[in-house]
């Protein structure tokens, strides 16, 4: 293989396994019942390829080269176990990792793609698993990203993303977690993990947690796709559609959040005309997908909504924050979340004026789950600024800044402690 | 990364002729695809060129030109945007969409936002602080 063309054949493998692996190991999980076992396949299929492909070409249909080469492993693999079997005359039940009871591997595959994909979602994002295993298991399993690329994602060492995986892995063999698609109520009753796990990934791209950079867009993107693609799947459920519009207009605003030399630049203060109008109109039309099922909008389609508001008004003037005020309430009702309440607090001081906002937020003061919260501080100088309270703004500014984690954050909120000194004393 | 792909033109698009079910089948079955792997953003179809207007600049005169154009080989007959990871991955998808005959199908990256602050010179990126600057004064006011 020369140099040059060995490695744009790389690429274009890569690119393959981008486009087939959840397939794949969605189809193999259904017929072997094992996550671990499924990818070990699947990626045993990929090195054939990546060996092979170079010399032959690219086949013409290269998931379904991929499955049965995959296929045809797991067949070698069951034909060995049973010839051990016979030798020692003993079954080992724990160890026997292909079920002798399984459908038939020759004939069960290509069918029903849709809830292959279905239920590798469901089993990666098993309430059984922690947040954070259930985000690296669905990046690796669904996104067929590599460990080490969502390593670089996270911000984390690779050997703590491996581990992850590895002990996901283990937990659901463990538990045993059932490997059929639940209906109904039943299957809406899963959604909600998965949508937490996608919509992780999501805010961990939106608004960087680590790190020097205020956003990751390739995590957003990631995220995007895992949505779009669920909601393809169920998409009798209001809530995907919800986590979809949310996301997508979210990240129509990717744009105007950071300023030219990095600074993030706060909703209402961005220029509106470099929200992304393809990504905006896309979230609005999910949004309408979410609101036409008729049921009870839910905590997604809520924010949805609320985001909806912003997006529809050409102007931050022209925002309607009475509509936004009753959306909040509802969601406040929904989730009892205290950060929930912070962000009603804002609504309301904008429908109402500062000093109203401020009597919801000073509530809010002596509220744990907020104690480290830098926006707590932060919104509350926010109206204190308005009253032109600004020696009390700046100190709560500066608390803001030395709870905030993000480099970014911390030095636009330490600059508006600046700001609050100045104008204070002049 | 975003793709544009643009699908060019021929003597049928421009007369208007619908391909055949079949082949409109098979296009709907590619277009499912790409929507259920999350990759469509958008794509749509062309009405003929007589359909189609060009304005030509040329110092401060404008003049309007009305279809048919005759030069079918650059006219375009339909796009997608395409969500990628990679133009790779474009091509992957571009390679099972059902074309045939000869036809020679682009696909382009289109500019990221942020790419695009990254390239302005110095001196625009100033003009465009400022601009900023002023825009959030107003709004303050």
């Amino acid at each position: 293989m020369s140099g040059e063309g060995g490695g744009a054949t790389r690429k274009a493998v890569e690119a393959v396994w981008r486009i087939e692996s959840a397939r794949l190991i969605g189809g193999l999980v259904a017929v072997v019942r094992d996550v671990g076992l499924a990818e070990d396949l699947a990626q045993e299929a990929l090195v054939t390829a990546l060996e092979r492909w170079p010399e032959t070409g690219i086949p013409e249909n290269p998931g379904a080269w991929l499955m049965a080469t995959a296929r045809n492993r797991a067949i070698d693999l069951r034909r060995q176990r049973r010839m051990q079997e016979r030798k020692h005359d003993a079954i080992d039940e724990e160890t026997s990792r292909l079920p002798r009871a399984g459908p038939d591997l020759e004939t069960v595959l290509d069918e029903s793609v849709g809830d292959d994909l279905l239920r590798l979602v469901l089993i990666t994002c098993h309430p059984v698993l922690s947040a954070e295993a259930r985000v690296a298991l669905t990046l690796r399993l669904l996104g067929g990203l590599a460990t080490d690329e969502i390593a670089r994602a996270f911000l984390v060492p690779e050997p703590t993303i491996a581990q992850r995986i590895v002990r996901a892995k283990r937990t659901l063999g463990e538990a045993r977690v059932p490997f059929e698609v639940p209906r109904g109520p039943e299957l809406s009753a899963r959604l909600p993990s998965a949508l937490e796990a996608i919509y992780l990934v999501f805010n961990e791209g939106y608004a960087a947690t680590k790190g020097d950079d205020w956003t990751r867009p390739a995590l957003c993107e990631e995220a995007l796709r895992l949505g779009r693609i669920l909601a393809q799947l169920v998409p009798g459920e209001a809530e995907v559609h919800g986590l979809v519009a949310l996301m997508e207009i979210h990240a129509s605003r990717l744009p105007a959040r950071v300023g030219p030399s990095g600074e993030p630049i706060l909703l209402l203060d961005q220029d509106r005309s470099r929200w992304d109008q393809l990504l905006l109109h896309r979230g609005l039309a999910a949004l309408v997908r979410a609101e036409a099922l008729k049921q009870p909008l839910g905590p997604y389609a809520l924010q949805a909504a609320i985001a909806g508001c912003h997006a529809r008004a050409r102007t931050a003037t022209e925002t309607d924050w009475e509509g936004i005020v009753a959306l909040y309430d509802a969601l406040a009702q929904l989730t009892q979340s205290p950060v929930v309440e912070l962000n009603r607090a804002v609504a309301v001081s904008m429908a109402f004026g500062p000093a109203a906002g401020l009597e919801l937020v000073d509530a809010l003061v002596n509220e744990p789950a907020l104690a480290s919260y830098h926006l707590l501080p932060s919104v509350r100088a926010d109206f204190l600024v308005k009253l032109g309270r600004l020696d009390e703004a700046r100190k709560e500014l500066e608390r803001a800044a030395a709870l905030a984690q993000n480099a970014r954050e911390r030095e636009l909120l330490l600059m508006r402690a600046a700001a609050c000194r100045t104008a204070g004393s002049s | 990364m975003r793709v544009m792909v643009f699908v060019p033109g021929d003597a049928n698009s421009e007369a208007g002729t619908m391909p055949s079910p079949e082949l409109v089948g098979k296009m709907m079955k590619f277009n499912e695809e790409l929507v259920k792997a999350g990759v469509m953003l958008a794509g749509d179809g062309l009405m003929p060129t007589s359909t189609a207007k060009r304005v030509r600049f040329s110092g401060s005169q404008r003049t309007v030109l009305d279809g048919p154009f005759a030069e079918t080989k650059e006219l375009i007959a339909g796009y997608w945007i395409w969500q990628v990871k990679s133009i790779e991955e474009a091509v992957e998808w571009l390679k099972r969409a059902p074309f045939d005959g000869g036809v020679e199908v682009t696909l382009r990256p289109i500019f990221d936002p942020a790419d695009f602050g990254k390239e302005l010179p110095p001196e625009l990126r100033a003009k465009e602080e400022k601009l900023r600057a002023e825009v959030a004064r107003h709004r303050g006011s």
